[in-house]
């Protein structure tokens, strides 16, 4: 039935399977947009969220979705300005991952402010000392450079190859990918640092707050760094779970290795400065607010001292220690587990630097409060979860996003 | 020109906690000043409104030991550092802004959409979130405060140290062909509706303001000074207890151990 439009010389299932497919991640997508109705139309009166989690759900999954799309910008960044050219047949699929963590983060913050019509006020009326701001137009200008990356592939479609004027434009737009891939460096590095800034600067929350270099405090840095660590980590995963979904492999274990092997010694560096960053806080500036680090530890159902434990130790070092060893990244439970570690401990990380900070009381005399989503709030995190993997089952059928699976799935 | 007349001023506040009996009438005063929306059930404080908001102090002790205290929490209007308040400095739209020429953090409804970074800078939950649109009981909306403009949902507000009294003392001084204003001529909702007086309201830069010898008593203090925000309300008490609750002290630093 649509067999015009898959690419020559790969194996596709059948129409009908990619239809129930489509129909089942659709009906969740289709759950997703009934909530995100919902919060447009009656308020956000829909979350679970109040005056002492002003930030909650969605500025951890924006937060997470960034720095799981973080994969693209360095990617991209190793293969067109360092030149690590065995990444050209990975770095399509981490283009369309960060193209779909980033488009997902927009539209989430779109349904998370409380009068979605005055979003452009930001740009508008931007305050330059807002790291929002920052995040804002960083973000959408780097939203830009992702479409323009993903564009070539989408005019690599069959069909639309065959017209001369799509062919040349896409031609073209690879011979000049270098400069979007280096803009999209420079703009990653300042949303992904700013993202951290957002809770680093606040002074009032000693929790997150952190010192810094000039206007930039230490988690403006370890953001950046652990978004170019763990977001090859999660394009790995994703490359993963698709070749077991489509039962064939995709992409050469050289290349993974090697991504795998950067990713491992950004992962160690940007433990070591995580190690250093928490040392520091809890040592000095935290006790010069008033607090002890088990004063945000304790006193509450939750969070405890094993979250830290957790994103540092068993989502930091260990799958850098696995993935930093050339055994570790050759067996394929091991690396597995680090990516799987490693993309959980970023997202711990994110949901640490929000939700933590607010359910921490500042006032003496206050109280911890903890918070569970509504199910409006998941079921619009997870609308962007449908779209991504509707928007990967499509680009997979239609469009030659790896460029290893002729030579790796030969049909006789 | 009178060199006297161009010195900024910082309007504050000095709550006398010794003298605060918890009645709450600061908070009516202040929902129905400014317009403060209100659903039917307020039970829960984490999503209903109250720009001033009195907490109940306790020291954690057993009878005859025992001890409680009230603290009226408006919004501090921090000065920070040179104007560097914790949630003027966040918001990414310019919604808040702290004036150099009264010290007053305001809030433009008109242009908040809703980030609500600022109440996740605000360490004192001085900032409130329009959860809902505001709905007034059939009739009421004719008792409104004209000088307010009422809130829309999805956007945050917070205490403004009535500045819309402050604007009509000031037209009125203009009027009367004055450059300033008299101490009483600008006074808050809360301050005046407090039966117990606890509550003072002034310039807190100008010697001849009750503020300004008042903030300068032994047993004045300020919430959460540790943090740098540089808050405009002052505290007192005679109480050692309460003025070592306003703050987070490690174990060796207080007197007594944190509450």
């Amino acid at each position: 039935m649509d067999s015009a439009l898959i690419p020559e010389g790969v194996k596709r299932c059948s129409p009908a399977k990619f239809l129930i497919f489509l129909g089942v991640v659709g009906a969740v997508l289709l759950w997703g947009v009934f909530a995100m109705l919902l919060c447009w139309i009656k308020g956000l009166n829909q979350t679970n969220m109040n005056d002492y989690y002003g930030f909650a759900l969605w500025i951890w999954a924006d937060l997470a979705v960034i720095a799981l799309g973080g994969g693209a910008f360095f990617t991209g960044f190793l293969r067109y300005i360092i030149g690590k050219d065995e990444l050209k047949n990975i770095i399509n699929y981490a283009v369309l991952i960060g193209f779909i963590c980033y488009s997902s983060a927009l539209l989430i913050l779109a349904i998370d402010i409380g009068q979605p019509l005055r979003g452009w006020f930001i740009f508008w009326h931007a305050n330059v000392h807002s790291m929002l701001t920052e995040v804002a137009f960083c973000l959408s200008c780097y939203f830009g450079v992702l479409t323009i990356e993903y564009l070539p592939l989408i005019l690599e479609n069959r069909q639309l190859d065959r017209v001369p004027f799509f062919h040349n434009l896409s031609h073209n737009m690879h011979e000049i990918m270098a400069v979007f891939a280096a803009t999209g460096a420079f703009l990653s590095f300042f949303h992904q640092g700013s993202l951290g800034g957002v809770s680093g600067v606040l002074f009032g929350r000693p929790f997150g707050y952190r010192e810094g270099v000039f206007i930039w405090p230490w988690t403006f840095f370890l953001f950046t760094w652990s978004a170019a660590a763990c977001g090859p980590c999660f394009t790995i995963l994703i490359t993963k779970i698709t070749e077991k979904v489509t039962q064939k492999k995709l992409v050469k274990d050289n290349v993974i290795e090697l991504l795998a092997k950067i990713s491992g010694w950004m992962l160690a560096t940007y433990i070591i400065a995580k190690i250093l960053d928490t040392w520091y806080w809890a040592s000095v500036t935290a006790p010069s607010k008033g607090f002890w680090l088990l004063d945000f530890y304790s006193n509450n159902p939750f969070y405890g001292p094993w979250i830290l434990v957790l994103e540092v130790i068993i989502c930091g070092v260990l799958p850098a220690l696995i993935l930093i060893t050339e055994s570790g990244r050759k067996s394929k439970t091991a690396l597995l587990l680090a990516v799987i570690l490693a993309v959980i401990g970023v997202s711990l990380n994110r949901w640490v630097m929000v939700l933590q900070v607010m359910a921490v009381p500042v006032m003496p005399f206050d109280s911890w409060y903890m918070y569970f989503p509504s199910w409006q709030e998941i079921a619009t995190t997870v609308l962007p979860v449908a779209y991504g993997v509707i928007l990967i089952g499509l680009s997979h059928r239609y469009l030659p996003i790896f460029p290893q699976e002729k030579e790796l799935n030969p049909i006789d | 020109m009178n060199k006297e007349h161009n010195k900024a001023k910082k309007f504050g506040m000095v709550i006398d906690l010794d003298k605060c009996t918890g009645c709450g009438s600061c908070m009516v005063a202040c929902m129905a000043e400014n317009n403060v929306p209100f659903k039917a059930d307020e039970t829960n404080k984490l999503d209903s409104i109250t720009w001033m908001r009195v907490y109940k102090l306790t020291n954690g002790k057993s009878f005859p030991d025992a001890d409680f205290c009230y603290l009226p929490r408006p919004c501090m209007h921090c000065e920070g550092e040179h104007g560097h308040s914790p949630c003027v400095s966040v918001c990414p739209a310019t919604a808040t802004d702290y004036s150099h020429e009264t010290g007053i953090v305001s809030q433009i409804y008109t242009r908040c959409f809703g980030c609500r970074y600022c109440m996740a800078a605000c360490p004192y939950h001085a900032r409130y979130f329009n959860w809902w649109d505001p709905v007034w009981p059939e009739g009421m909306e004719k008792s409104l405060n004209p000088n307010v403009s009422v809130r829309m949902r999805g956007i945050v507000e917070k205490c403004s140290f009535c500045y819309h009294r402050y604007q009509l003392a000031k037209e009125k001084a203009y009027y009367e062909d004055r450059r300033e204003i008299e101490e009483q001529e600008y006074q808050t909702a809360c301050t005046q509706a407090c039966p117990a007086g606890a509550i003072t309201f002034g310039d807190l830069n100008n010697p001849e303001h009750a503020v300004h010898e008042l903030k300068k008593n032994p047993n004045a203090f300020r919430l959460l000074e540790r943090l740098g925000t540089n808050p405009k309300v002052y505290y007192i008490s005679s109480r050692e207890w309460v003025r070592l609750a306003g703050d987070n002290y490690l174990r060796q630093e207080g007197k007594s151990e944190k509450n």
